[in-house]
């Protein structure tokens, strides 16, 4: 199939950047999103031009590396899929396809596509741990867990950290990554010394990264590739508030 | 012997340390702001009610209307002096009024912040109009709040503005003559439906409402209440409109 795209091209933190337009002829549809990139890459070096730079590592949609906004969308059109996983059978002989980086104050563009996503790293730094004995490995079941807390916290715990939420909100918050640490690591006992200092000093990272406030309005929900529900970020609000009371 | 592995301080693109430096002035945090908004717009919410109840009691005729609105100055003597309790409410509701636009100017700020690079390619944002359109619909009900008051309370604004007799104020408001003064009222109270419609909902989340379930319930909670009160105060100027009340 025959596709245009028009990039974002911004050759550093102090360029102003610009979306290019380039064609791009006789990918199979088959392809994955970031394949198609590659295929773009390779005629733009032999052509003497600069590659667009973007983030990939794993490419099954694990890491959480790949982030591009397809056509206004974190991750491109298909629902609870990495952008690395999104191939091109997606798409239209013949569509114009935009992509962008993730666009918020807290993830600065490095270059093209690439972002630095260090604002998530200290929002994990500020509490996203727990304290855990050195010595011997405790039993494997020494700490009950109901399993329904074990299966919340697991699905809380799928968050691979890409910053697609931040990058559909129209608030530019980070509430749902921030909430999905909260709930995994809130839900289970390991979890429960650091819990109300974990909620406070991870908020504050938030605010102080330059992230904004969350409104409730779901969009981050909606591109998350790992379905990570709307409905945590009430458990932080519930969470905040309790250990604000306490402190 | 025990080593602190240095921790490298990370650098951001732009070159900045990425340690977030200590601030002097404390900032409330996002969460605690939208708690603020929360209570101060479930006590408007609440006052509402209240008033969509007695505003209905303008089908009950003149006289009993305007018995209720005589009633409302004496609304808690003889413990307190006469209008004491209305200018209690009226003080406690400004507060909440200006909390509740306060703390949503402060985040509005934050978020036009948080993205100062615009998306080329932006479809419509996915969440509700109601959710989309919470702050210019909290402007145009603010703008309608100030021309109500000085329409029905002080009366300045009113074709009679007599305080001894609302009843006949009302009549005079909305005789179809001032259509432009019902269109602006109908227009104020279908942004409040649309900004509660999205407001109990987030309310109830911010409130710390976090099931799945619970969250059904809260949406349909929220488009019921906002309806109701859409539906009950609209009754009354379109009732004077096609002359069910005169
Ligand atoms: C009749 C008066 C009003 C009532 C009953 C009301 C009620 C509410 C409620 C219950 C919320 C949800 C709070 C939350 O998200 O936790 C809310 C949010 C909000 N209100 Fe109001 N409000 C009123 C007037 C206003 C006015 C006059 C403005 C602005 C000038 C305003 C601006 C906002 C904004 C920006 C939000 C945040 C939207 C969001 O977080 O999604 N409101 N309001
Ligand atoms: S490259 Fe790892 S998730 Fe896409």
């Amino acid at each position: 199939m025959d596709i245009q795209v028009r990039v974002w091209r911004q050759s550093g933190p102090s360029d102003r950047g610009r979306m290019v337009t380039y064609d791009v002829k006789d990918i199979s549809p088959d392809a994955s999103f970031l394949e198609m990139i590659d295929v773009l890459n390779e005629k733009l070096i032999l052509d003497g031009d600069d590659p667009i730079a973007f983030d990939h590592d794993c490419r099954e949609g694990i890491c959480g590396a790949c982030s591009m906004v397809i056509n206004g969308v974190a991750h491109g059109p298909e629902k609870a899929t990495t952008t690395c996983q999104l191939h091109m059978r997606h798409f239209k002989d013949g569509d114009v396809i935009d992509v962008e980086p993730w666009r918020a104050k807290a993830f600065p563009v490095i270059k093209d596509l690439v972002v630095d996503r260090t604002a998530f790293d200290q929002i994990i730094q500020a509490g996203g741990y727990i304290s855990a004995p050195t010595g011997t490995a405790p039993d494997a079941h020494a700490t009950p867990v109901p399993k329904k807390d074990a299966d919340a916290a697991f699905e809380a715990a799928t968050c691979i950290g890409c910053g697609a939420c931040v990058a559909a909100c129209p608030n530019g918050s980070s509430m749902l990554f921030t909430a999905a640490k909260i709930t995994h690591l809130g839900l289970m006992p390991q979890g429960q010394p650091e819990r109300d200092s974990r909620v406070i000093d991870m908020l504050q990272a938030q605010d102080d990264a330059g992230f904004g406030g969350c409104t409730n309005m779901g969009e981050c929900a909606e591109v998350c590739p790992k379905g990570i529900p709307l409905s945590l970020i009430g458990r932080l609000n519930s969470d905040y508030r309790k250990a604000v009371a306490k402190s | 012997m025990a080593v602190d592995t240095p921790i490298p301080k990370t650098k951001n693109a732009a070159g900045a340390t990425a340690t977030p430096t200590p601030r002097t002035v404390v900032r409330p945090s996002s969460v605690t702001l939208k708690i603020i908004m929360a209570v101060s717009g479930i006590l408007l919410i609440l006052f509402l009610y209240v008033h969509m109840i007695g505003n209905l009691k303008i089908f009950l005729g003149g006289t009993d209307f305007d018995h209720y609105a005589h009633w409302l100055r004496d609304l808690g003597t003889p413990l307190l002096p006469h209008m004491w309790y209305l200018w209690i409410q009226r003080g406690v509701l400004t507060l909440a009024v200006l909390a509740h636009i306060y703390t949503a100017a402060v985040l509005t700020v934050r978020a036009k912040k948080a993205r100062p690079v615009k998306y080329a390619h932006r479809p419509k944002v996915q969440g509700s109009y109601a959710a989309r359109t919470m702050r210019w619909g909290g402007v145009i009900v603010l703008l309608f709040i100030i021309f109500h008051i000085l329409d029905l309370t002080t009366g300045t604004v009113n074709p009679i503005g007599d305080h001894e007799h609302p009843y006949a104020n009302v009549v005079a408001d909305f005789a179809p003559g001032r259509w432009y003064v019902t269109l602006f009222y109908t227009l104020a109270i279908v942004a409040v439906g649309f900004h509660l419609w999205h407001g109990i909902f987030s309310a109830a989340r911010t409130l710390g409402q976090q099931t799945e379930k619970g969250q059904r319930r809260a949406k349909t909670i929220a488009a019921v209440l906002s309806a109701v009160l859409v539906v009950g105060y609209l009754s009354v100027p379109f009732s004077v409109l096609v002359g069910l009340v005169d």
